[in-house]
């Protein structure tokens, strides 16, 4: 029997998976044009086709904290970028908050001290159980409005909390050394956060604490226990055994895992307006509530935190590559 | 082909996007209303309402809704079914009132929602609003212990604000007016905003001069708190429905006008029988006879039942009813009727002829 020449194209395995590709391709491209042109359509129809214009135009409301000068005669871009600045500053110290507080308390899970390890536990265990919009809202009006005010506030070295912000010691001119003083019945300070701002980000660490608790809790339960017996063995107490053997060899475990919590905390940071905080979120529903333009509000919003989980995903891929073990 | 499996991982989101801004055609001729014939299909109107609000909209520990803003919802109830419990009420909050209208959740809103230009425009949130059933001013409420009498006061002073509402930016352009610095403290929810204030992290919270009232009689210690002279607006707070639909709103607009049209006739809760069977016998009340749908078509104009006039305020009464009854001195808000007065009487309340 003479074998055939060639093979017809619908059985070629080099053309099949091209065409099957191609035809998925194809179809999702069709519908994706079918859903925007009536997208397209309708908003025409309803008059809310994208415009931007509206980002020129004065916003004419205020803003409470601002880093960046900021008046209601500035347009709605200066006001949503007020927000984002305000949203960064969270969710930046939140980040390194987050990461202090969870990794002492991850590796007080091995301390040698059984009161601190419960401790820890105990922490993890309710935090971590407790809905965090509950848990923003505790801080701000059971904990941070039950301070006073002038000269009943609670004072500690270096910070005063009252229920018109928090007051922190700091360098003024000339690196001199400068606590909070009471000035005519209002504090001043060199470094004052709102009440908001603090209610803000002692809920976000404490919340997003725990989770990296239990990320380097992991990491370092991933190192075997030859490794902390070697270290022992060599005379190292806790800590430098801890420091220098299991940590740096827990870290390719940890980084990974903490991206994803990273990535929540900066996402949880919109849940800032129901405490008040001026971030991006609260900003842009004033300008959604004037402006009327819902849906390019809502997509700047959808970038905004686009951009900044895949920034935080960038710079902890990049640190994940850094502290991957060579296998030689 | 990673390319490819991206695109793919990533339609969905796409596609969800896409469907979402898919609004159902707008469609229907004459008196036909598609909305109408939705809420008739489904045999209760959607109504969004405050809930939290006492004398608007409230959610009594019964489970019922009392307030002007309910009554208007009950109102148009009975003018579409005859009965005016047919009400689903929906919750809403003031920033996401507007959405909920649109995407089509709710059929109304009756939400002391203010009339503004750039919400009833086209290019703007694109509503369509009835009559005002409330004429209102924003205020600010400041506790009497802070010895704060005006605007002037509060400066570099934090001042605790809904966001969302019209009392953010009103606030705003005042200061701006007077030069005043201050500092907005903005909140998502009413609860929130005068827990803020309660909690004293603000001397003061502005909203509309009745919601303040409002929330003042349900606070531990009223008379402990005291509303500044100063009002910074106007604030006509009016029923509204999708824009778009002109049968849908016409029906709403006329139910409201026939509670204030009833008031000027006096016809209440109590006598509509007794007027309903007087202008049967007496054929010479040509304006009571249409008015009541004995004569005339004013009805089926709308898309309404004949006597939808009489179900209407046999239902709820008339606008002076309601306004007594939830909001008025016997009430515990204690408002005046003021500028919500009929227009006979030196108010704002006017309703066209019914012709």
């Amino acid at each position: 029997m003479p074998e055939p020449r060639t093979i017809p194209w619908w059985r070629d395995r080099r053309v099949v998976p091209w065409l099957v590709q191609g035809g998925v391709a194809l179809v999702v491209l069709v519908v994706i044009a079918l859903l925007l042109g009536n997208l397209v359509r309708n908003l025409t129809a309803a008059g809310l086709l994208l415009s931007w214009r509206w980002l020129g135009q004065p916003a004419s409301f205020d803003v409470a904290e601002s880093l960046i000068p900021f008046d209601a005669a500035m347009p709605y871009w200066r006001a949503l970028l007020v927000g984002l600045v305000n949203s960064l500053r969270a969710i930046l110290i939140g980040l390194v908050g987050a990461t202090l507080l969870g990794t002492a308390v991850g590796m007080a899970a091995y301390s040698g001290n059984g009161l601190v390890r419960r401790l820890g536990r105990v922490y993890v265990e309710v935090i971590r159980n407790i809905p965090l919009l509950l848990q923003l809202l505790f801080w701000y009006f059971v904990v941070f409005l039950s301070f006073r005010n002038g000269t009943e506030a609670l004072q500690l070295p270096g910070i005063v909390l009252a229920k018109s912000g928090l007051y922190l010691a700091w360098f003024a001119e000339g690196w001199r050394w400068q606590g909070p003083a009471l000035v005519n019945g209002v504090w001043q300070a060199p470094w004052r956060f709102s009440v908001e701002f603090a209610a803000l980000l002692t809920g976000l660490i404490t919340y997003t604490g725990a989770f990296v608790a239990e990320v380097v809790r992991g990491g370092i339960a991933a190192v075997p226990r030859g490794q902390w017996e070697a270290a022992t063995s060599l005379g190292l107490h806790w800590g430098a055994s801890m420091r220098t053997v299991v940590l740096p060899q827990a870290l390719p475990v940890i980084i990974p895992g903490l991206n994803s919590q990273y990535i929540s905390l900066a996402k949880n940071s919109a849940l800032a307006v129901a405490v008040g905080y001026a971030d991006l979120y609260s900003v842009a529903e004033t300008t959604l509530n004037q402006t009327g333009r819902a849906l390019e509000v809502f997509l700047l919003l959808l970038g905004a935190y686009l951009v900044i989980d895949l920034l935080i995903s960038l710079v902890m891929n990049g640190l994940n590559q850094l502290v991957q073990i060579r296998e030689r | 082909m990673p390319r490819l499996r991206r695109l793919l991982f990533a339609s969905p989101l796409l596609l969800a996007l896409a469907i979402g801004g898919c609004a159902d055609e707008g469609g229907g001729g004459g008196v036909q209303s598609e909305k109408m014939e939705t809420i008739r299909s489904r045999g209760k109107l959607v109504c969004g309402v405050d809930g939290k609000l006492p004398g608007f909209s409230f959610l009594g520990p019964d489970g019922s809704y009392s307030g002007l803003d309910a009554d208007t919802c009950r109102a148009v109830a009975a003018a579409l079914f005859g009965d005016p419990s047919k009400v689903e009420y929906r919750d809403l909050n003031s920033s996401e009132r507007f959405a909920a209208l649109a995407s089509g959740e709710v059929d109304m809103l009756a939400r002391n929602t203010t009339m503004t230009l750039s919400r009833d425009s086209a290019g703007g949130n694109g509503l369509s609003f009835g009559p005002t059933t409330f004429y209102d001013g924003q205020g600010v409420m400041a506790p009497v212990a802070s010895g704060i009498k005006s605007l002037k006061d509060l400066a570099g002073k934090p001042i605790c604000v809904e966001s969302g509402t019209t009392t953010e930016l009103n606030l705003a352009d005042r200061m701006r007016e007077q030069a005043i610095p201050y500092t907005p403290l903005k909140f998502q929810t009413g609860d929130q905003t005068y827990a803020a204030y309660l909690g004293g992290r603000c001397v003061a919270v502005t909203s509309d001069r009745s919601q303040l009232a409002a929330k003042r009689s349900s606070f531990p210690d009223p008379a402990a708190h005291v509303l500044l002279p100063d009002v910074m607006s106007k604030e006509p707070l009016t029923p509204a429905s999708v824009n778009g639909d002109p049968a849908w709103s016409d029906a709403i607009r006329w139910t409201v006008f026939a509670l204030f049209q009833a008031e000027e006739l006096g016809i209440t809760k109590a006598n509509v029988a007794a007027k309903l069977a007087e202008a049967k016998a007496n054929t010479n009340q040509a304006d009571l006879r249409r008015f009541l749908g004995v004569e005339g078509d004013f009805g089926k104009q709308l898309g309404l039942p004949a006597d939808f006039v009489v179900k209407v305020v046999g239902a709820v009464g008339n606008y002076g009813e309601i306004f007594e009854r939830n909001v008025g001195t016997g009430s515990p808000l204690k408002l005046e009727r003021a500028e919500n007065r009929q227009w006979n009487k030196g108010g704002l309340i006017y309703s066209p002829p019914f012709r």
